[in-house]
């Protein structure tokens, strides 16, 4: 009887918040995301602790080395350790992957976010424009545009930065379009804020965790179309470590030194796993009536 | 600003809402509707679903939906024309001097922003307020409108809150700068019968604190005859009957008002038979010509259905649209 009372008395003094949310480290496609790409973050960060050889100084009499104790995935035709290149490569891949999608990420959701709100001709352009763009594949026109720009990191930012924003416009153009008609951005309205006050400090927290998550799967894209430039021979200059131009370069050797081919092959996917269950986690968190 | 002693503070004449055909043909769902609502006055305005009751007051609150719009009249607040003047100046308005209480509390409040943050939004922008003072503010205002341990409640999302708990919040964001018009569309409607009477109470209450006048649009009866002195009744797009609530609705002197006071349960007679307004109102497009109410009205006689009877005073300070009026003189009990 008393520790009934007791036991009431204690739920009554629970939090308001007591309907609580599955915290995030008990999502575990989040957890798999983050431990993934934290751990090739951090090989790419630390990669000249990790290992003692250079990626780029050539050792011809070490040449196509077979995996031994001193280059555990041997070396290639130049003597350069494969797993040091690896870890040189994630450096490239990943900081152009992460930072090509910014560009598009503020421009895009900038651009549709606009639109969306205030629709009329500024609308009728902007949707135009990316119709237009969705009308290609994006590594088509991607390779395209860094074939006329000519190789290299500054054009593989322009490259990407020109033809991803589109799906951003179309995101947020899309979640705009429903958000401006919600009750609470009327209220506001009625409250007498400003439009800029209203889209910046009420419907951007609403609207832009669907471009953060769009922004992962964009991520894994991108590195795709870097790796698929360097394989071109239109990505990253060599003898840069980079996974595209390491697995161009593998691949005559696929038969008796299989590894220098694949193993950058598997980087990729694996990056692009550890990005997907992220980009997954993310959208559960940031969607609360999935958290549950 | 301050109007001199006895002006009405909202003044509606021959308000005239509607949809602009291309071609120059406009057709009208509110027609040449007037009420003045004077200081601290609370009035109740009475319609079915599509008698263009919410869209005066939208009109008021300058939220009419794309495609709709004043055709003619003016909406004079404190002798400044809202309809006419500078969005920018209208905007300032909004907030310190009208403020609008909605009827879904689920969907009014921004579910990413934490309610004493929305409810010190306000303030901040148009009282100038520091964030902590506009936070303190926010608490206060909390407590006034009943929410226990409003510290803690401030912090909290709406989705953590119940639906009566979110209605005092959306109280709260209203009267933070201190309007001195509440425009009010169905604010119970979406309430339990409990909390829809704590709710209107708490209305009245702050109206009482602070002088500010009401506009209450509802469907609810009972609501009105709650909250409100004055009442107008609207149907099809028109004024039909206005006056003080009290007489209204011991003496309607308009058939539709009779009819909607004898199709509402009463429960001081729960053995009186409930009787039904047959038929249904008139498609905005297609109304009859003559009285709007005379094909389902039971008072009818020809001349009715010739031209709209004009709003009339029929008794001292009150006002009905129909040419039969002195027809309906019995009190209903």
């Amino acid at each position: 009887m008393t520790t009934a009372v007791v036991r009431a008395s204690r739920a009554m003094r629970r939090p308001v918040r007591s309907r609580a949310l599955k915290p995030w480290y008990r999502n575990g496609t989040l957890v798999a995301g983050l431990v993934i790409v934290g751990l090739l973050v951090l090989v790419a960060l630390l990669a000249p602790l990790l290992t003692p050889y250079d990626p780029i100084a050539q050792d011809l009499e070490h040449a196509l080395a077979s995996p031994s104790g001193a280059h555990w995935l041997g070396t290639d035709k130049y003597g350069r350790d494969v797993l040091t290149r690896l870890m040189y490569g994630a450096r490239i891949d990943l900081r152009v992957g992460f930072l090509a999608v910014l560009i598009p990420f503020v421009v895009g959701s900038v651009l549709g976010a606009l639109a969306g709100y205030f629709g009329g001709w500024f609308d009728t352009v902007v949707m135009r424009v990316v119709d237009v763009f969705f009308a290609f594949p994006f590594y088509v026109l991607v390779i395209v545009l860094v074939f006329v720009l000519g190789a290299g990191e500054s054009s593989i930012y322009l490259a990407i930065a020109t033809v991803s924003w589109v799906s951003y416009a179309k995101i947020l153009r899309g979640e705009l379009l429903v958000a401006k008609k919600q009750d609470w951005v009327i209220a506001a309205r009625l409250g007498g804020m400003s439009h800029g006050r209203i889209l910046l400090r009420h419907i951007a927290p609403n609207v832009l965790s669907q471009a953060l998550i769009y922004a992962m799967s964009d991520i894994v894209m991108d590195i795709m179309a870097i790796v698929t430039l360097g394989y071109l021979g239109l990505g990253i200059a060599p003898p840069t470590a980079e996974w595209g131009s390491m697995i161009l370069d593998g691949q005559e050797f696929i038969t008796t030194q299989w590894q220098q081919a694949t193993i950058p092959g598997l980087a990729v996917v694996v990056t692009s796993l550890g990005l997907s269950f992220l980009g997954d986690g993310l959208s559960d968190l940031l969607t609360p009536e999935r958290r549950r | 600003m301050i109007p001199e002693s006895g002006a009405p503070l909202l003044r509606v004449q021959d308000l005239t809402i509607g949809i602009r055909r291309p071609g120059g043909r406009s057709v009208a769902i509110v027609e040449d509707v007037s009420f003045d609502v004077d200081p601290g006055q609370r009035l109740g305005i009475v319609g079915e679903s599509g008698s263009g009751k919410s869209l005066t007051l939208r009109a008021v609150a300058g939220l009419l939906p794309r495609g709709v719009e004043v055709l003619s009249g003016r909406v004079e607040f404190a002798g400044r024309d809202l309809l006419t003047m500078p969005a920018k100046d209208r905007r300032a308005l909004m907030g310190p001097q009208i403020a609008m209480i909605f009827q879904e509390p689920m969907t009014a409040l921004n579910p990413v922003m934490r309610v004493g943050d929305q409810i010190a939004e306000g303030p901040r922008r148009h009282l100038g307020m520091s964030a902590k003072e506009a936070g303190e503010l926010a608490v206060s205002m909390m407590a006034r409108t009943g929410i226990p341990d409003p510290a803690r409640r401030a912090k909290a999302y709406p989705h953590e809150l119940s639906g009566g708990l979110r209605q005092r919040i959306m109280i709260a964001m209203a009267v933070s700068c201190g309007p001195r018009l509440l425009l009010c569309d169905e604010p119970t409607t979406a309430l339990d019968v409990t909390v829809q009477l704590q709710v209107l109470k708490l209305l009245e209450k702050l109206c009482d604190d602070t002088g500010a006048s009401l506009v209450f649009v509802t469907h609810d009866l009972a609501v009105v005859n709650q909250t409100c002195s004055e009442l107008a009744v609207m149907y099809a797009g028109h004024i039909v009957e206005a006056g003080r609530v009290k007489d209204t609705f011991r003496q309607p002197r308009h058939p539709y008002t009779r009819g909607l006071l004898e199709s509402a349960p009463d429960f001081d007679r729960p053995e009186r038979e409930l009787i039904p307004i047959p038929g249904f109102p008139p498609n905005v497009a297609d109304r009859p010509s003559g009285c709007p109410f005379a094909p389902r009205c039971g008072y009818v006689r020809d001349h009715c259905t010739e031209a709209v009877p004009p709003l009339e005073e029929v008794l001292p300070g009150r006002l009905a649209a129909c040419y039969e009026s002195d027809r309906l003189v019995e009190v209903l009990a």
